[in-house]
């Protein structure tokens, strides 16, 4: 890859992460609404998931499908300690833990099995695990109801009726127009949690282990020759970003106070994860962040200009149900498939190379 | 110990594994008319998973290509067949043995021709762009298969199709205490006679001795003069084809099929193209009746597991056997 860092590309990428991190850290008073909130800590989980990802594909030349599975433990992990236990800090932190140490156990097995094979067995056998857990997630309904999912309450701290403070009336205060209550402190949980989660991640792409990976990804058996044992790096990266995704997926559980098979587990999340990734551009942490922060607008925006289109094209046969506003994946893997074509290194990739000495 | 495996290695080697199998099964179903029934399932399944598994494992073997969207033929497979044959449900339901059977053919057939020509333009389209990238295949396919999947839920919606059947092939003969469903000897029946096909044109015939070359070494056909991109849009078009065939008659065995099938049926060929070994069909097949096998077994015995039981014999084998049971690839 060329020399990026001084490129004015960079600096329109590291730009636009500035403003997008600013909107992310005030999004409950820019915008003052119930979705928009919603939308804004979705981003924030996916990055942190996103990026976790990164790591694998990106950094790693790794394809694995299981990324959700990780996601979907620590999901669980929280939601049933939570359901148990009743809504405390000891359960999210009990929960956390069992799904970080399930995710480590299990990618600790998949990687020594599979990860000195060729990347396709691996990515084969991580979507034969993925599905497996997926099925097992459903039919173990007793501890993760099912297809229902579960739903429970959050600690006390993060409740809406929660109030942070309270003027001399005994109401809650309002900064900007905006409740200062659970709902709040939950929102910023979200945020500074997965920006912390994110940095690590960060530290670790710029360390000596992230040049390791890379080396890894360029030319598998010279860096083998050179001394690293590349199994044992595939391994621990493997195991990195499942504890990662553990995580985030926690965190994503204790701010949906639900867990069930479409947010925690399903395939469709994998496939999210994907079309990030590659929209945003391997191998960069701040297309990562480009990625989830697009496809999530889209997920919940597009949706509605496309039910719009759909009706406008009524009459012409087939393009109303292809523009129709559950097909909009449709047009993604579109999308998706020409950017691996035409811009393997995604927008960011892309963008950062601009104006680069050649 | 070496000689015990010497003698067993006389007898069939891993091709022993089934045998194997099923003997355990027996001793442990107990009841012979049970376990009769469950092997014809088993094997028949394993067939139908043969014909879906044939082509990918053909596929990679010969050009190093990972298809990850080979389930979409499966899915259009499927539903082509179960268009077809809604469209003539009249003559499914004349007495005629012919009609109904020439409306069965004609359902396999469309599939086949589907399967034939989003094979080629799954292929010029979507793959030669990115021949020897493993990382850009996975994705790519990946996307294909993305975008697949929605035109199935455009064109046929997200709600589950009845699949008709003939009725000389619904109902079971029942032989003492034994009962043996009728599709499933169908299925069994023709998945051998693809197998035999196969076999026959893979080791008997001159194109065979290609493919077989290039699955031994690509450079050296290509530099005898032999135009191996062609022959491998034809082995991309008949693996994508037979997946469509597979698909078809998964359809009918099923009778009720949803847009998720593709995807279900993936993992089920994932497991047994890696059990068996990539690039070759004997592999593909003792891979494909063992896991046909052991899912109908388990989901006698411990129908919990049976799922989970798929995944655990994958593991035992990679373990066992790294790069699977009969590959044929380097």
């Amino acid at each position: 890859m060329a020399h990026v860092n001084n490129t004015y590309g960079t600096m329109a990428v590291k730009t636009g992460m500035l403003i997008i991190a600013a909107a992310l850290l005030f999004a409950p008073f820019l915008f003052q609404d119930v979705r928009a909130l919603e939308v804004a800590a979705r981003i924030c989980i996916f990055i942190v998931l996103v990026a976790s990802y990164d790591l694998l594909i990106g950094y790693t030349g790794i394809v694995s499908f299981a990324h959700t599975m990780f996601f979907g433990f620590g999901s669980y992990g929280a939601a049933i300690a939570l359901k148990q236990m009743g809504p405390g800090w000891d359960a999210v932190a009990i929960g956390t833990l069992a799904g970080i140490l399930v995710s480590l156990v299990v990618a600790t097995v998949i990687g020594l099995i599979s990860l000195r094979v060729k990347a396709i067995f691996f990515a084969m056998i991580t979507l034969a695990a993925a599905s497996v857990v997926l099925v097992l997630a459903s039919q173990l309904s007793h501890l993760t109801g099912g297809e229902d999912g579960i739903t429970y309450r959050a600690p006390d701290l993060f409740k809406t009726a929660n109030k942070l403070m309270v003027d001399d009336n005994g109401k809650v205060v309002r900064w900007f127009g905006v409740k200062l209550n659970g709902k709040l402190a939950a929102y910023y949980f979200v945020f500074f949690s997965s920006l912390a989660l994110f940095l690590v991640m960060l530290r670790i792409t710029v360390s000596p282990l992230g040049t390791v990976l890379k080396a890894i990804r360029e030319n598998e058996s010279r860096a083998e020759a050179i001394g690293y044992r590349v199994v044992a790096y595939r391994t621990f990266v493997f195991c990195l970003s499942a504890v990662a995704a553990s995580v985030a997926g926690s965190i994503y559980a204790i701010w949906l106070k639900y867990t069930g098979p479409d947010t925690a587990l399903s395939f469709a999340i994998m496939i999210d994860i994907l079309l990030m990734v590659v929209i945003g551009g391997m191998g960069t942490m701040w297309g990562a962040v480009i990625g989830a922060v697009l496809m999530v607008m889209a997920q919940y925006y597009l949706r509605d200009l496309m039910g719009a289109a759909s009706e406008a094209t009524a009459n012409i046969p087939l393009l109303p149900e292809l523009l129709a506003p559950d097909r909009w994946l449709f047009w993604l893997g579109i999308i998706f498939i020409l950017l691996v074509y035409f811009f393997p290194r995604g927008i960011a990739g892309t963008v950062m190379t601009k104006g680069a000495r050649k | 110990m070496d000689k015990l495996s010497e003698t067993l290695g006389r007898y069939g080697g891993v091709n022993l594994l089934p045998v194997v199998l099923a003997a355990i099964a027996f001793v442990l179903i107990g009841a012979p008319s049970s376990w009769v029934t469950l092997t014809i399932a088993g094997l028949s399944m394993g067939m139908m998973v043969f014909l879906m598994a044939s082509g990918l494992s053909l596929v990679f073997g010969l050009m190093d290509v990972m298809n990850f969207g080979h389930s979409a033929f499966i899915s259009f497979g499927a539903f082509v067949a179960a268009s077809v044959l809604a469209a003539l449900g009249g003559w499914l339901d004349s007495d005629s043995v012919l009609l109904a059977s020439a409306a069965l053919g004609l359902a396999l057939l469309a599939a086949i021709t589907f399967g034939l020509a989003a094979g080629l333009f799954f292929e010029t389209v979507i793959i030669r762009p990115v021949y020897r990238d493993h990382l850009r295949q996975i994705l790519i396919t990946m996307g294909a298969l993305i975008v697949s999947e929605q035109i199935i839920l455009a064109v046929w919606g997200g709600t589950p199709v009845t699949v008709p059947r003939p009725s000389f092939l619904d109902g079971a003969w029942i032989i003492g205490d034994v009962s043996i469903e009728i599709y499933r000897v169908f299925a069994f029946g023709l998945g051998a006679v693809v197998f035999t096909g196969l076999y026959l044109l893979l080791n008997r015939s001159r194109i065979g001795l290609l493919i077989r070359a290039g699955v031994e070494n690509r450079e050296m056909v290509e530099s005898l003069g032999f135009k191996i991109n062609r022959l491998f849009i034809g082995v991309f078009m008949l693996g994508s084809a037979l997946a469509a065939l597979g698909g078809a008659m998964w359809a009918g065995y099923e009778t009720l099929i949803t847009p998720a099938l593709g995807g279900e049926m993936m993992i089920v060929v994932f497991i047994v193209v890696i059990i068996g070994g990539l690039g070759s069909i004997e592999g593909t097949l003792l891979g494909a009746i063992i896991v046909g096998l052991t899912a109908n077994y388990i989901g006698y015995l411990a129908p919990k597991l049976a799922l989970a039981s798929n995944m655990i014999l994958m593991m035992a084998i990679l373990m066992w056997r790294p790069s699977g049971l009969r590959p044929a690839v380097k």
